[in-house]
């Protein structure tokens, strides 16, 4: 008989005007993985706010017990006492220190106030061992790739002896080892009795690990499925999220395809820093009209920086080779002068790059195409405000108005924003680097029907992803990049998942 | 009434600073039985400041694009000790001297932006180098001593008045036209604007409203403007920190430089990858801020008909304590001109008021101190509240309202922007 280790009873947690949680029962049992899956905004992280004790004990409604007994969380530091601990999807690591000082920060070993820093790495050295991290403890976090960043939160997770791990989207800025391995590893600690609660995005993942699902929608509990019961599938997992069946997860799209628009041959592009490591290296790919090219690499294979320096030098040094566009050659030397030129680019980190969070959506959509807007020397904002109301409504960007911020959308609605953003600046083509990462499954729907009109209108784009069914169910053409080489290209055909993993994965002899 | 509930309601952060204001003046003016607002003593309080004014409106743009100046202290006091120099040992003409100094602040800027924008340096370093740099030249420029005997134009900069004008009415006729002139273009602005926001179906305050709140412009420029021309009319200073509130406020909300500012101080990276010239943008930000620094100074060594070695100690801090007071975000991307200023007299009033009731120095300073970290810490508890549920709270409020309640919202939110201050309607 399984023993529930934790029960969430009838939460209901509301904010002024707003229901994030309505009525929400949860209950995992002990030494199981439970994963909770929902759109951005179902209230997934709100549901481990309040488990969590950042929404103190009182500002909800409903009980919670862990381990037999009520809990009255008033802080993190209470919950982190009973042994829940949670890690975010932003790190919450401390670039400047070291493996062991961040493992140890605010839980220091110290006899009356001293740190013992023997001691300490010592038990670092035991912690990175379970967690499988072959690292020295006094090397600077900053130095460590970010799946190994994501180890030592784990690893620092089990210095406080946790009972209850919570992992906020842990695998989302991974790539497929790096994901495996934690996946590995979680497994690994339920066999020690850690019982793990993991919100994800990735449903396949979802399904390799976790043995009971809770499906939250609009701030409730729709279902829990329990794995070893089978018959749960993705298509299952997604019905339950969108409360509907999607037949087909990328839009129909018939793709009509012009001549060869953009163009760039034996581009070598040097490490901004250190000018003799070569990080792409003689580089040549190609897009025709109405095209939609795919990239897939793992991480560090040079995706984001072949995409930046394409787009006005904005990565990287001594940059050669040719660069063609509408038959012409073109030398772009900043980031305007790709713009005027006609070339947009989506970035990867939306948050800390595509957007400035304390805007609102109007300016962030006029951001880019300003020089649009200006009569004489003035900006004219009304101008603006109607140019916004007409992306808002043709993205479909869910917000109360053009005037609200940046920073209390969706990561969904967020993209589209950024999207409108350069699709205002009318570019020829399209740069988009991982346009759905961390996005809700309806939202990323939305998106790729956006990416097909966009297309068809004749222009060129280009999609970064590290998610192989969304190029090959997106992309007309696929190049797969391995250290800085184009490795192959691959028509729609004949590229599966298997074939692009293979060349994503040569290296060089 | 109910949307001017609301407008007031989303307002808080602009019309807070406005009723900040108004309760010290109205506090003082009690407390100093009606000397605060005597036309000499309003006259007064708008040269004392003037100089720290103008140093504000170019220090909250610094602040916006994410920097500081630590230097303008020093600076002003360089180029009113140049100016008055080049005035009166080579005999050059005033205007002259005034350009040329203007242009010497302007290169102390481009100095301080070359290493910002360019090499890197953070402002603060770049600046205080300066802050010790120019205060050491001015002990130079000056051989330590006071350097007085300036040209009468030039003294008028700090100490005139506008001509009079027409017959002797007893009070300044020109000043009250210049009144007129300004209330005129303030209701024209206005109703401009009502008429564009209707003919794109934005919500409009209603008639009455409009009308009462266009009263009360008047009434606030005209009452202003009486004072002034009881006493000797408006003060030359006073025209100029006038003009530069109009063209610095007209920048920075509808032009597109101004909105480069922003989008730098806002999040800079996100400005770089959207094609903004980032290093143009602070190099032009902090170039800015020494010729305004030069302007201060020699309106202050105009105000004191001298150039002093000690000139401009301190006036840094005034300025940024202005900045912050009107709004100012100290992570850079927040802030207005108008703030500023209104800061400015907030600090200005209370020195002006606290001497007059005769509360000693050292009492005002430490006064001044709690004033300053109060403003900040109304407007860091203002912006906690304002931000209801926030995070995936929020996310989950995503259908739309109705149109009509829509397009209210919007005019609402227009006007609740942090930085959508008209640039005529609160001068």
């Amino acid at each position: 008989m399984k023993q529930p280790m934790l029960e969430m009873r009838s939460i209901t947690k509301e904010f002024p005007g707003v229901k994030a949680l309505a009525d929400v029962t949860l209950t995992v049992h002990r030494a199981e993985i439970h994963a909770i899956c929902g759109e951005n905004g179902a209230g997934k992280s709100t549901l481990m706010k309040v488990l969590s004790g950042v929404y103190p004990h009182g500002s909800y409604e409903g009980q919670i017990f862990f381990e037999g007994q009520e809990v009255r969380f008033r802080d993190i530091r209470q919950s982190e006492a009973a042994g829940i601990v949670i890690i975010h999807q932003e790190l919450a690591l401390i670039p400047e220190l070291s493996i062991a000082e961040n493992i140890f920060l605010g839980n220091e070993t110290a006899t009356r106030g001293i740190i013992s820093w023997d001691k300490a790495n010592h038990r670092a050295i035991e912690l990175l061992a379970r967690v499988g991290l072959m690292e020295n403890p006094l090397t600077p976090v900053k130095h460590l790739g970010i799946g190994k960043q994501q180890l030592v939160e784990i690893a620092k997770a089990l210095s406080k002896d946790v009972r209850l791990l919570i992992l906020d989207e842990p695998t989302a800025a991974l790539n497929d080892d790096n994901s495996q391995h934690l996946l590995a590893l979680l497994k690994g600690l339920q066999g020690k009795g850690v019982t793990s609660i993991m919100i994800s995005h990735k449903l396949n993942e979802i399904e390799q690990i976790a043995d009971e699902i809770t499906i939250i929608r609009d701030g409730r509990a729709i279902e829990t499925l329990d794995i070893s019961q089978g018959a749960v599938d993705e298509d299952r997992i997604i019905r339950g999220m969108v409360g509907r069946d999607l037949e087909n997860r990328f839009p129909h799209h018939t793709p009509s395809i012009g001549e060869v628009m953009f163009e760039v041959r034996d581009w070598t592009v040097m490490h901004p820093q250190d000018h003799g490591r070569t990080v792409i290296d003689s580089a040549n790919v190609s897009v025709r009209k109405g095209e939609i090219v795919g990239i897939a690499g793992l991480m560090g294979a040079g995706r984001t920086e072949l995409a930046r320096s394409i787009f006005g030098r904005s990565y990287g040094s001594r940059i050669e080779g040719t660069m063609t566009f509408n038959g012409k050659e073109i030398h772009l030397k900043s980031v305007s002068a790709a713009i005027d030129a006609g070339i947009a680019y989506l970035t990867e980190d939306r948050k800390s790059l595509g957007l400035n969070l304390i805007d609102d959506i109007k300016t962030s959509i006029s951001s880019a195409g300003l020089h649009k807007l200006v009569k004489g020397v003035i900006v004219d904002e009304r101008q603006e405000v109607t140019v916004a109301q007409g992306f808002r409504k043709d993205m479909n960007i869910k917000a109360p108005s053009v005037e609200a911020g940046v920073a209390k959308l969706s990561g969904g609605n967020q993209q589209k924003v950024v999207l409108s953003k350069w699709m205002f600046t009318d570019p020829q083509l399209l740069i988009l680097d991982e346009p759905t990462r961390g996005i809700d499954v309806g939202a990323k729907f939305e998106i790729y029907g956006i990416i097909q009109r966009l297309a068809d209108q004749g222009r060129g784009v280009i999609v970064i992803s590290s998610e192989l069914p969304e190029l090959l169910g997106l992309c007309d053409r696929i190049y797969t990049l391995a250290e800085g080489r184009v490795t192959r290209e691959f028509t729609r055909e004949d590229a599966d998942q298997e074939s692009l993993m293979r060349y994503m994965t040569t290296h060089k002899r | 009434m109910e949307s001017l509930r609301k407008a007031l309601q989303g307002n808080v952060r602009q019309y807070g600073m406005v009723i900040a204001l108004a309760t010290i003046v109205i506090l003082f003016q009690i407390w100093t039985e009606g000397v605060l607002l005597r036309p000499l003593n309003m006259t007064n309080l708008m040269t004392q400041n003037s100089y720290i004014l103008i140093l504000a409106i170019g220090m909250v743009i610094v602040i916006i694009a994410r920097h500081i100046d630590l230097s303008v202290g020093s600076v002003a006091a360089f180029t009113g000790a140049v100016a008055a120099i080049l005035m009166t040992r080579y005999d050059m003409p005033w205007f002259i001297a005034v350009i040329l100094c203007l242009a010497l602040g302007a290169a102390i800027g481009a100095w301080h932006g070359f290493w910002v924008a360019y090499v890197g340096i953070p402002a603060f370093i770049v600046t205080l180098s300066s802050m010790l740099l120019f205060r050491g030249l001015t002990l130079v420029v000056l051989d330590g001593a006071t350097v007085g005997g300036l040209p009468e134009p030039f003294e008028a900069m700090g100490n005139g008045f506008l001509p009079e004008l027409g017959p002797d009415t007893g009070l300044h006729n020109l000043t009250l036209l210049l009144g007129l002139l300004m209330s005129a273009v303030l209701v024209y602005l206005e109703v401009r604007k009502r008429a564009s926001s209707l003919r794109y179906n934005f919500e409009v305050l209603p008639m009455p409203a409009f009308l009462v709140k266009l009263v009360l412009l008047v009434a606030v420029v005209m009452v202003f403007v009486f004072l002034l021309a009881q006493y000797r009319g408006l003060p030359i200073v006073g025209l100029i920190l006038f003009v530069l509130i109009g063209i610095y406020g007209f920048i920075m909300q509808r032009t597109v430089i101004g909105r480069h500012v922003y989008s730098i101080g806002g999040n800079v990276d996100a400005a770089t990858m959207s094609g903004v010239k980032t290093r143009k943008v602070d190099f032009l930000v902090m170039t800015n801020m020494g010729m305004l620094a030069a302007l201060a100074g020699m309106v202050f060594a105009a105000r004191l008909t001298a150039a002093n070695p000690k000139a401009g100690v301190n006036f840094e801090l005034d300025a940024i304590a202005a900045a912050f007071i009107g709004g100012a975000a100290v992570t850079g991307g927040v802030g207005t001109v108008v703030g500023a200023i209104i800061g400015g007299f907030v600090m200005g009033v209370l020195n002006n008021g606290m001497s007059l009731v005769g509360i000693e120095v050292d009492w005002q300073q430490v006064i001044k101190g709690l004033v300053l970290l109060l403003a900040v810490a109304f407007d860091v508890w203002n912006k906690k509240r304002t931000a209801v549920g926030g995070g995936a709270g929020a996310d989950t409020r995503e259908t739309p309202p109705p149109p009509d309640d829509l397009l209210a919202e919007i005019e609402h939110e227009r006007s609740a922007s942090t930085r959508a201050a008209p640039t005529g309607g609160k001068v």
